[in-house]
């Protein structure tokens, strides 16, 4: 597979030569590939933000470079709008960031910043709310009337209007009800398969990312620290209960049951599997 | 880049001017705020120069960070400067075209530079050695006779210190916000002055909102506290004057006694 963004030797450090001097990621090198889904995982103050703000030129790296495609993003810093739209970023809690007087003019607003004209922003506007799993009727409401799930949806669909290579959600769910927790990341997931877009999602839940993504990057301490498919990652649980994490519920209820002797991949991470792994264990003893 | 503002900062340290009561600070920058615009003439100025060196040298700050408190009222020191060098009749040193240059200007020009300039150094040591807490704590007590006429003293600096708590906050939330506009391709840089005024209602719109939601629930927080104002509210730190105080407030007199009744001011 063909890398979409190539982070290298990114370091950030704020407030360079003052006495509060931090730096918030040190010496990171990843890679995004194209059309994957990502999961980006990190403890709070690992660095998550901070990364993920670098990939869109919102931060500029105060030491290495970002790749998207083959062009470091800030060769021409005049033309680092054009970079916000190929990568959409999705804030954590984007619903604060509603602003017009109907969801359907805040989802246009991105595309209106990128100059296209009223026909194609109409076809935008109506596909990524379609997307964000809004309903036609609710796009003439303010957005100020409606549920915090749906600001949230209209925030997102914002984002995915913009029709980016890459969108990069941080904590998307963060902060939802259960029912609409799952609904929403069925949506992103749905957007994904449909138009093959690379998404990266951050997120600090295991269990949301053990059920959702292709790929995982683990950072800690400004740092990546793991990355790899699920089963590799979470195969690696004490390493990730070290840097203070945790591995999905699933991979702990496997972990117990290998402790007590029964013969399962301690390292499975959806319940789907290890329900296969039980039954095929009954239907060995039986 | 806003965070950069340091404008009403505290900055913790452990300097006698830390240490002193706020009610002391107060009543010195008070008493400086009034030298300042009583001054006329370079002795005088020169007294109030040096009233605030030693402040800044008691207070440890630095003077870099005062200066750069400096930044944000630089466009107001030069449109003073500038009216004042142009609008003061007497005699005339230069001119061209419409404008003149009067040497009583030039003296103005620069007595009101340096008067700003000395106005907000000086009360930023104020803030810079004095916690928000402490400082409208110290302006409360200091104010309360004025409970007496029935100013509402404790209810302003309450008011005050709850602005104080939420600068910080509403400059990160303006920086989010900010960064949240700018990934959908918002630009605050370039176009007219009408143009760049337009671009800040989608960070204004929302920034107002959470303003108001903020202070809704702050205000449901201190209910479920049952703060209901001043009546029967005792305090948990009561301010009492130490030596020091007297120390500082008796030597400050006396240099201003001594200097005035010196040159006769």
């Amino acid at each position: 597979m063909k890398p979409i963004i190539r982070v290298e030797n990114l370091t950030h450090t704020y407030g360079e030569n003052t006495p509060f001097c931090r730096s918030a990621v040190k010496d990171v090198n990843m890679e995004i590939y194209q059309g994957e889904f990502l999961g980006v995982i990190g403890h709070t103050g690992s660095g998550k933000s901070t990364l993920i703000q670098h990939l869109n030129g919102l931060l500029k790296p105060t030491g290495g470079r970002i790749l998207l495609g083959d062009r470091d993003i800030w060769a021409e810093p005049k033309k680092i709008r054009d970079v916000r739209f190929r990568v959409g970023l999705v804030f954590q809690y984007p619903e604060y960031q509603l602003f017009e007087e109907t969801a359907y003019k805040d989802i246009a607003f991105g595309p209106k910043n990128m100059g296209l004209d009223e026909k194609e922003i109409d076809r935008r506007v109506r596909a990524s709310a379609a997307f964000a799993g809004l309903e036609e009727e609710l796009l003439e409401k303010s957005p100020f009337d409606l549920s915090g799930g749906q600001k949230r949806r209209v925030a997102i669909a914002g984002v995915i209007a913009m029709e980016p290579e890459v969108l990069i959600l941080d904590e998307p769910s963060a902060g939802l009800d259960p029912a609409g927790r799952k609904s929403l990341l069925e949506n992103i997931r749905a957007y994904h398969k449909e138009k093959g877009t690379t998404v990266v999602m951050v997120s600090h839940s295991m269990d949301e990312v053990a059920e959702n993504v292709d790929r995982i990057v683990v950072l800690a301490n400004a740092g990546v620290v793991m990355s790899g498919m699920p089963h590799e990652v979470f195969s690696r649980a004490q390493e990730l209960i070290d840097v203070g994490l945790n591995v999905p519920q699933v991979t702990q209820v496997a972990m117990e049951l290998v402790k007590r002797g029964v013969p399962v991949d301690p390292a499975v991470y959806t319940v789907a599997d290890l329900r296969a792994a039980l039954s095929a264990l009954k239907g060995g003893r039986a | 880049m806003l965070k950069d503002i340091t404008l009403g900062q505290y900055f913790p340290g452990n300097s006698l001017a830390h240490r002193l009561d706020p009610r002391t600070k107060i009543l010195l920058t008070v008493l400086y705020i009034v030298i300042l615009f009583c001054a006329q003439g370079f002795v005088s100025y020169a007294l109030v120069a040096g009233l605030l060196i030693i402040g800044v040298k008691v207070s440890g700050v630095a003077p870099k960070a005062l200066v750069r408190g400096l930044k944000p009222i630089l466009f107001i020191i030069c449109f003073t400067a500038v009216l004042n060098l142009f609008y003061t009749p007497g005699e005339i040193l230069a001119s061209f075209w419409i404008f003149k240059i009067t040497k009583e200007g030039v003296f103005t020009a620069f007595f009101m530079v340096l008067r700003i300039t000395m106005l907000i150094m000086g009360t930023f040591l104020l803030t810079y050695t004095t916690s928000p807490i402490s400082l409208t704590d110290g302006l409360e007590t200091l104010l309360a006779p004025l409970k007496k006429i029935k100013v509402p003293v404790h209810e302003l600096s309450m008011i005050m210190s709850i602005a104080l708590r939420f600068i910080p906050t509403l400059i990160e939330e303006t920086d989010k916000i900010m960064s949240a506009q700018k990934a959908r391709g918002a630009d605050f840089e370039s176009g007219s002055i009408f143009q760049r005024a337009k671009a800040l209602v989608p960070i204004l719109v929302p920034l107002f909102i959470s303003a108001f939601r903020r202070a809704d629930e702050l205000a449901i927080a201190m209910e479920c506290r049952c703060y209901h104002g001043d009546a029967g509210r005792t305090k948990l730190h009561v301010l009492h004057y130490q030596p020091r105080d007297y120390l500082v407030l008796l030597a400050y007199g006396a240099i201003l006694v001594g200097v005035l009744g010196r040159f006769g001011l």
